[in-house]
């Protein structure tokens, strides 16, 4: 390995070393012994696995609610972001710090919270039930959850990168004849993408892997509302780890995968 | 003042506060946003755990099944964070302080955790402790028990906080390069004076903002522990697990009144976080008028 080591700070072999063990024992060797139990299937017998209709149905539902709440994100995140940077009103500073409320707040906790108020007879959910749409153990209702836990991500990274664009370059646009419209796409898009595409990463991700507060508001009917997460813990509970353990190799191969795509684009714009 | 500059700055104060309408629009949005998706939550809560008074709120609080599950729940928060903590420093110091080959793959492998559903976390500690697990046999031979029992819910719970330290001390600390830590050195500080007196006091509040958000995830993690905990009341399980267990029970009241204190719990994080955040942010202020 080589390395401009600076002269006279020491440490480097001892914090590198340290590191290295620590994220070995807690991370990378336990994740590494999933993918060697997962080995001893063949191919055909991971295949039939995960490619078993209830795997399937709970796949697309795990990836497809993790993606619309990110994109719901992705726009409220921006305009709660914008508002935020460029306004001020009264409780400006309130909803700035409760933003993080859904970090802070464990997600069992959400999970029956949110499904008091919109299950059929919640605060909201009634109105819903009136109109003759429930929210509540369906796929909306997962969409929702995943919404609430992963709100904080789009804020919090489109946030610093608006607050950093000079005001000038907007006016100069502005004063060049530049309509509102044309100052959003040629200057704040191309400024904010970047960060846009990483908060939508980080909430697409743990979206997909969210589980406390989603059991609640699922409902949990294997074909409809059974996402991922809770199928490994189904087969956890039959004892049938090697089912488990092909789901999570699976699940993690396509994040991985999906998140690669989206650094790719990145990378893309900003090295255009 | 000529007609045209003056009609460039207003166009320019329109582009800089937006129309008065869509302004007005969007704090409207962003209040009745705050309100229905933020605040009903936090009430409902609240509500729903006072409903039938007090005497029943403390009583679900107090009982030995919760008061055990708190316990757990503190243990769990007061093993992990301190090992994450050191960890935290110690990734952020060689990754911030030198450059080596490979260092973004490392930077990759400290997010990791971050991308991996809880739920896999535990079961990864599951095929290594558990009965059948690769390490099973040999436990079980020396009685020792880690999955179903304490060790595997702090080991669960240390894994989904891996990240939070280093992640706020690395941007900080490349940020304060290493010039003050060089000067430590060349007036004869030892490596371990530098790092008390010079580097500690630097990082300080990045410290603390780091430990606050760690807390907050090693209090209230649900999925990995869950995997691991085996549910056994009274003794393997944790606050947010108790709360699932009473509101399986259609317990609701009770369910809502340990949801409130865990509620109350998070809130004073989040002051914390504010806190810590703020002298994050006058350290900056200082630190770029000079």
């Amino acid at each position: 390995m080589s390395r401009r080591i600076s002269p006279v700070i020491p440490g480097f072999g001892l914090t590198l070393g340290y590191t290295l063990v620590y994220l070995s024992l807690i991370v990378l060797i336990p994740l590494a012994a999933m993918f060697v139990h997962a080995a001893q299937l063949t191919w055909d017998q991971f295949w039939a696995i995960i490619s078993a209709p209830r795997v399937l149905a709970a796949l697309q539902l795990s990836f497809g609610t993790a993606f619309f709440a990110a994109i719901i994100n992705g726009v409220i995140g921006t305009v709660l972001a914008w508002i935020l940077v460029r306004y001020t009103f009264p409780g400006r500073k309130v909803i700035d710090a409760m933003i993080d409320l859904p970090f802070a707040l464990p997600t069992a906790v959400a999970g029956i919270a949110l499904t008091a108020l919109y299950a059929p007879n919640g605060w909201i959910g009634q109105f819903a039930a009136d109109l003759g749409f429930k929210i509540a153990y369906t796929p909306m209702g997962i969409t929702l959850a995943l919404t609430f836990v992963t709100l904080p991500f789009v804020v919090r990274t489109v946030q610093p990168v608006l607050a950093d664009i000079p005001r000038e370059i907007e006016e100069a646009a502005a004063c060049l004849g530049a309509k509102p419209l044309q100052v959003f796409r040629y200057i704040l898009v191309p400024a904010l993408l970047p960060a846009w595409l990483t908060g939508f990463a980080l909430a697409f991700a743990r979206g997909v892997g969210e589980y406390g507060s989603v059991i609640f508001i699922a409902g949990n009917m294997p074909f409809k509302t059974e996402i991922l997460p809770l199928l490994i813990m189904v087969k956890l509970d039959q004892y049938d780890y090697t089912g488990a353990t092909a789901i999570g190799v699976m699940m993690l191969v396509v994040s991985f995968i999906l998140l690669l795509v989206i650094n790719l684009i990145q990378r893309r714009i900003e090295k255009p | 003042m000529s007609n045209s500059t003056l009609s460039a700055s207003t166009v320019a104060n329109a582009a800089r506060r937006g129309s008065p309408l869509s302004r007005r629009l969007l704090i409207g949005f962003g209040w009745l946003f705050f309100t229905l998706f933020l605040l009903l939550p936090l009430l409902i809560v609240v509500s729903q755990g006072l409903k039938m008074g007090v005497g029943t709120f403390f009583d679900a609080i107090l009982e030995p099944d919760a008061l055990s599950a708190l316990k757990l729940t503190i243990i769990a928060v007061v093993i992990s964070v301190p090992l994450n903590v050191v960890f935290g420093v110690s990734a952020a110091w060689c990754v911030s302080k030198y450059s080596f080959r490979g260092k973004s793959i490392l930077v990759t492998l400290i997010d990791l955790p971050f991308s991996v559903s809880p739920v896999i976390a535990g079961l990864v500690y599951v095929l290594m402790f558990g009965a059948q697990g690769f390490l099973g046999p040999w436990l079980q031979d020396h009685d020792i028990q880690i999955v179903f029992a304490l060790p595997g819910i702090v080991l669960a719970t240390i894994f989904v906080t891996v990240p939070f330290v280093a992640r706020e001390l690395i941007p900080l600390m490349q940020e304060q390069g290493t010039q003050e830590e060089e000067a430590a050195r060349l007036l004869g500080a030892n490596g371990w004076q530098m790092f008390w007196h010079v580097t500690v006091p630097n990082i300080k509040w990045g410290l603390i903002y780091g430990v606050v958000l760690c807390t907050a995830r090693a209090m209230g993690e649900f999925g990995a522990v869950s995997v691991v905990s085996g549910h056994i009341r009274g003794v393997t399980n944790t606050l947010p697990l108790h709360v699932e267990i009473l509101y399986n029970e259609y317990n609701h009241v009770a369910a809502f009144a340990v949801a409130t204190l865990l509620l109350i719990l998070a809130l004073f994080i989040l002051l914390l976080k504010q806190w810590s955040e703020s002298r994050i942010n006058r350290l900056r202020a200082s630190a770029a008028e000079e």
